[in-house]
């Protein structure tokens, strides 16, 4: 290679089977205790339910399971091995006390049905956690029931609804700006709202002509990211607010980027009515190679009647327990009370930080996206010059005309040992490349960063192939995804 | 702060280079008067000893050192040490999804396998990388049955798991898709003469539960009998995956919605769960979620993509077959461990030993208590119906430190004072042994006091 690639070297890794090709009658990796009650018949209590075969399950011992997760482990690309910068997707350290404490055998074992006297423990923690996600917002009160950042959404537009329909008037659509996320309008459709796309204008912002235009008293809710995917901050969020408010709309606010704005600006007090967090990317808890996430939403009092049930009181005697009657009420989203484990994660990374900690978190975000778009302006194209909060977008404008495109420059930044930005997206932005380090980015491991792109620029000018025919030092080279899907092999199946 | 890994000393040397003075500056952009001047109100920053201190603190008020009886859609089971080590390694928990796919491939396989297995485990197709739990698995099955056939209506069993019907219900309302309920007879199944009258022309689908709410194994086929002759599709919710071990799959359901909580994941007051879909092959395009396939590099070499994907939300937008987008991949690695540990026999004998534990309890408590539904087979749960309300038994229980079955009153009022137990093959003889004769006491002091009161209500 003719660039130097100062943050990876090629390792040798180790090659890995499915696990059905590995499996062999009588091999086994489990044992159970001495059964101490009667041994039953199952032909006997079960009949015709009775099951005799479960196909094709794997039968191998506990160190080839060891070696076969660890070897696959060490196919993928983590925070923890690097900098990961995909943007909206806030890829910050995650920490293992998180990880620690989440193990603890009553929280880790605590049954969602036990009694609410045995279980102050695991509703203190909601209750904190909830009253920290509240300060942070600036809301009045919070569901913590939702899953996922989309599931927050459904959450809050049925909130949205609810609140109309109370008020005698039900709406019949949802503004979304051209900038949003995939989920916004996947959301809307959930919920029955016809989605009406907002234009952005020449800065990256909502375009207020438009909106004002837009604005009916047909629109439930405008679903607003802030900052947006461009990374820019919403500066007419007052005015955006106060059109909506005249006509009876509700502002919504996607929290994708909160990353952006803890400790430094409240959402709750620039005209906010109801938001979703998503405690995967703000609050540290782990991706996990997708999930599991948390996207509890924050709203004002006006909305409190229609929280899902149940909702988490303090009770006359002190304790804390579930409110189910509450007859206003959207309903449930979820069984049980959501995904608690990644509340005791979240509210483990608040402690570490503190006030003091979460503001300078916030601060190093903003500073280190600020530092990638000084280091990369000039090399590639910025498409908007508004100025950058958490995450900055590029295009592949320059490299476009040697035929390179964000994809192949992605690919190329494989080999310089980094993960992908995320590419072609917002669907503004042609050949977007958009990148957001989080506070976790030392300056020496951006500065690996920028000259790496520097570099991989470098590359399309002198010898535009190698960025296109990228990555080159993977296990595997680009995958035929057209392939994948025309004739999808989705499961294996023993060779006959 | 110890997470972040800058000196003031790099902090000033970047500003200098954006050609800025201070941070404030960064912030120019939000107007002067929504910036917080001041600290958030929330718990100062506390060292990591300090944080460990709290949780155990907080554990110690959670039930730890219970013995319980609880199970409803949450349940016990032993999860082996190595799933804890394998999913702690962070390639694959600080990894995001895996779209990158040359740096991926570690998940990448690993779902494909977790799918493969599911579909062993069902007698599906097909199943998707996971869903959020059970309950939103259900409905989203449901929402698929509503797009296969376009009706709308949908029957739901009333042993389906109650707080599944409501999430069903939440999702349903705003999609104009009218649920209507079928209720289940004396041996606690589908009662199938109401199935039958309850499905119309415009019946999308039938929702049930097999083992259902109160452990009883449905009989799938007759139902899918019935909904397939009227032209609805069967969905089919598996709440208790052990049971796959020993209970045949519900192999006549278009679409199984599964909660796979039961294969290595703690109950962790509820969540984060595993749901998953699985269904036909000719369905697959719309399932909901996202689907790993297998494919071969430029080299010819095997490897795994996400596929399919123009059913998803991040190309479809608005006419995605769901919303969904993060999932609960780190969890579908947990029930993926644990399905290759225990294996084709492992499952087998774990879910016998479930068996056997509960026909144990289910005989002993028959002797102090009415055991319900016992003309149809169960997995791990029964209900038991005493003189005395549950509720008042179980605080007696707590004292001894054990559980008692979930008091059925707030869901099944028409069951009068029931309970639903669960035992798991972590369930000890001596703790069924010592339930049981704290039930028998109870019972015992409680029905003199019961045949008072009811001459009190008669004379009254």
């Amino acid at each position: 290679m003719k660039h130097e690639t100062p943050k990876a070297t090629r390792h040798v890794n180790q090659n890995e089977g499915l696990i059905f090709e590995k499996s062999s009658p009588g091999k086994a990796a489990w044992k159970l205790p001495p059964l101490d009650v009667p041994e039953m018949d199952p032909a006997k209590l079960l009949g015709a339910s009775e099951r005799k075969d479960l196909g094709n399950m794997p039968e191998v011992s506990e160190i080839e399971i060891i070696r076969h997760f660890t070897r696959l482990s060490t196919w993928n690309y983590a925070i923890d091995l690097g900098m990961y910068p995909l943007g909206s997707c806030t890829m910050k350290y995650n920490p293992r006390v998180n990880e620690a404490v989440a193990r603890v055998e009553g929280i880790a074992n605590g049954h969602p049905y036990q009694p609410e006297k045995i279980s102050q423990g695991a509703l203190q923690i909601l209750k904190t956690l909830s009253e920290c996600l509240i300060e942070i917002t600036g809301m009045d009160a919070i569901t913590m029931q939702p899953a996922a950042g989309a599931h927050g959404e459904m959450t809050g537009l049925l909130m949205v609804r609810a609140y109309h329909h109370a008020q005698g008037r039900p709406r019949k659509k949802v503004l979304i700006p051209d900038s949003a996320h995939g989920t916004n309008p996947a959301t809307a459709a959930m919920v029955d709202y016809a989605v009406e796309n907002l234009k952005s204008d020449s800065r990256g912002m909502v375009d207020i002509a438009a909106l004002e235009a837009q604005m009916s008293e047909d629109v439930a809710a405008l679903m607003l990211t802030n900052p947006n995917t461009l990374g820019v901050f919403e500066q007419e969020i007052h005015k955006i607010a106060d059109i909506l408010h005249a006509k009876g709309g509700l502002l919504y606010m996607d929290g994708a980027n909160m990353n952006a704005l803890v400790g430094k600006v409240r959402p709750g007090d620039f005209g906010v009515d109801l938001m979703h967090l998503n405690l995967h990317k703000t609050f540290s808890t782990p991706h996990g190679g997708g999930g599991p996430g948390s996207g509890p939403v924050a709203i004002k009092k006006k909305l409190e009647p229609f929280l899902p049930t149940p909702v988490l009181i303090t009770k006359s005697d002190g304790t804390l327990g579930f409110d189910y009657n509450r007859p206003q009420s959207v309903g449930r989203v979820r069984a049980f009370y959501g995904n608690f484990g990644m509340f005791v994660r979240a509210l483990a990374y608040i402690q570490a930080n503190g006030p003091d900690g979460l503001r300078q978190t916030t601060e190093d975000a903003v500073l280190n996206a600020n530092y990638i778009r000084k280091g990369l302006e000039g090399t590639y194209d910025l498409p908007y010059s508004t100025p950058t909060m958490h995450e900055v977008v590029f295009s592949d404008k320059v490299q476009a005309k040697k035929g390179v495109r964000t994809m192949d420059i992605a690919k190329r930044l494989i080999d310089y040992g980094f993960h992908p930005y995320t590419t072609a997206f917002p669907l503004i932005v042609p050949g977007a490349l958009m990148i957001e380090p989080t506070e976790s980015e030392s300056k020496e491991e951006m500065d690996l960063f920028i000259d790496a792109m520097k570099s991989i620029a470098e590359e399309v000018e002198e010898d535009p192939q190698t960025v296109l025919d990228a990555p080159h030092s993977t296990r595997v080279s680009r995958l035929d995804e057209t392939a994948a899907a025309r004739k999808p092999v989705l499961r294996w199946k023993p060779a006959v | 702060m110890r997470y972040l890994p800058k000196s003031p000393a790099d902090r000033e040397a970047m500003l200098k280079e954006i050609g800025l003075r201070s941070v404030d500056e960064l912030f120019a952009p939000i107007p002067a008067e929504y910036r917080l001047s001041r600290d958030l109100k929330i718990p100062r920053q506390m060292a990591e000893s300090e944080i460990v201190d709290y949780f155990r603190q907080r554990s110690r008020e959670n039930g730890e050192g219970y013995t319980s009886f609880l199970g409803a859609g949450a349940y016990s089971h032993y999860r082996p040490v190595i799933i804890d080590s394998l999913i702690s390694r962070g390639e694959f928990l600080t990894a995001y999804t895996p779209y990158q796919a040359e740096i991926s491939q570690g998940t990448l396989q690993s779902i494909f396998e977790f799918q493969t297995m599911i579909c062993e485990l069902t007698g599906m197709e097909v199943a998707n990388a996971s869903m959020y739990d059970g309950s939103t698995a259900a409905a989203e099955a449901v929402m698929m049955g509503v797009r296969l056939t376009g009706r709308r209506s949908v029957v739901v069993a009333r042993s389906l798991h109650p707080e599944y019907r409501e999430v069903l219900a939440t999702y349903a309302t705003h999609q104009g898709m009218p649920l209507s309920v079928a209720s289940f007879g004396d041996d606690g199944r589908l009662n199938l003469t109401e199935l039958e009258k309850s499905i119309t022309p415009s019946t999308a689908c039938v929702l049930i539960q097999s083992p259902n709410f109160f452990g009883t194994i449905e009989d799938v086929a007759a139902i899918a009998e019935i909904a397939h002759k009227h032209g609805a599709m069967l969905v089919v919710s598996i709440g208790e995956a052990v049971s796959l071990g020993i209970v045949e799959p519900p192999r006549d359901a278009d679409v199984i919605a599964m909660e796979a909580q039961s294969f290595g994941v703690p109950m962790g007051f509820g969540g984060p769960f595993c749901g998953v879909i699985a269904t036909r092959e000719k369905y697959v395009r719309q399932m909901p979620g996202r689907l790993v396939g297998q494919t071969v590099d430029k080299q010819g070499r095997r490897g795994f993509v996400l596929t399919l994907a123009t059913r998803e939300q991040h190309i479809r937008r608005e006419k995605a077959t769901s919303n969904i987008c993060t999932n609960q991949a780190l969890v579908a690695l947990m029930v993926n461990i644990f399905m290759t540990v225990y294996g084709k026999v492992g499952l087998k004998e774990l879910a016998k030993q479930n068996l056997a534990k509960t026909a144990y309890a289910a005989g002993q408590f028959a002797k102090h208590g009415k055991v319900l539904f016992s003309g149809a087979p169960r997995f791990n749960e029964f209900v038991m119906q005493t003189s005395e309300d549950p509720q008042a038994i179980n605080s007696r229980l707590l004292g001894r430190k054990v559980i008692g079955g979930l008091p059925l009153k707030k869901f099944y009022p028409e069951l009068g004072n029931a309970a639903l137990w669960c035992c798991t093959e972590l369930t000890t003889r001596s703790a069924i042994d010592t339930a049981a004769g704290l039930v028998a006491e109870s019972e015992k002091s409680a029905r003199p006091a019961r045949a008072e009161a009811d001459v009190a209500e008669v004379t009254r």
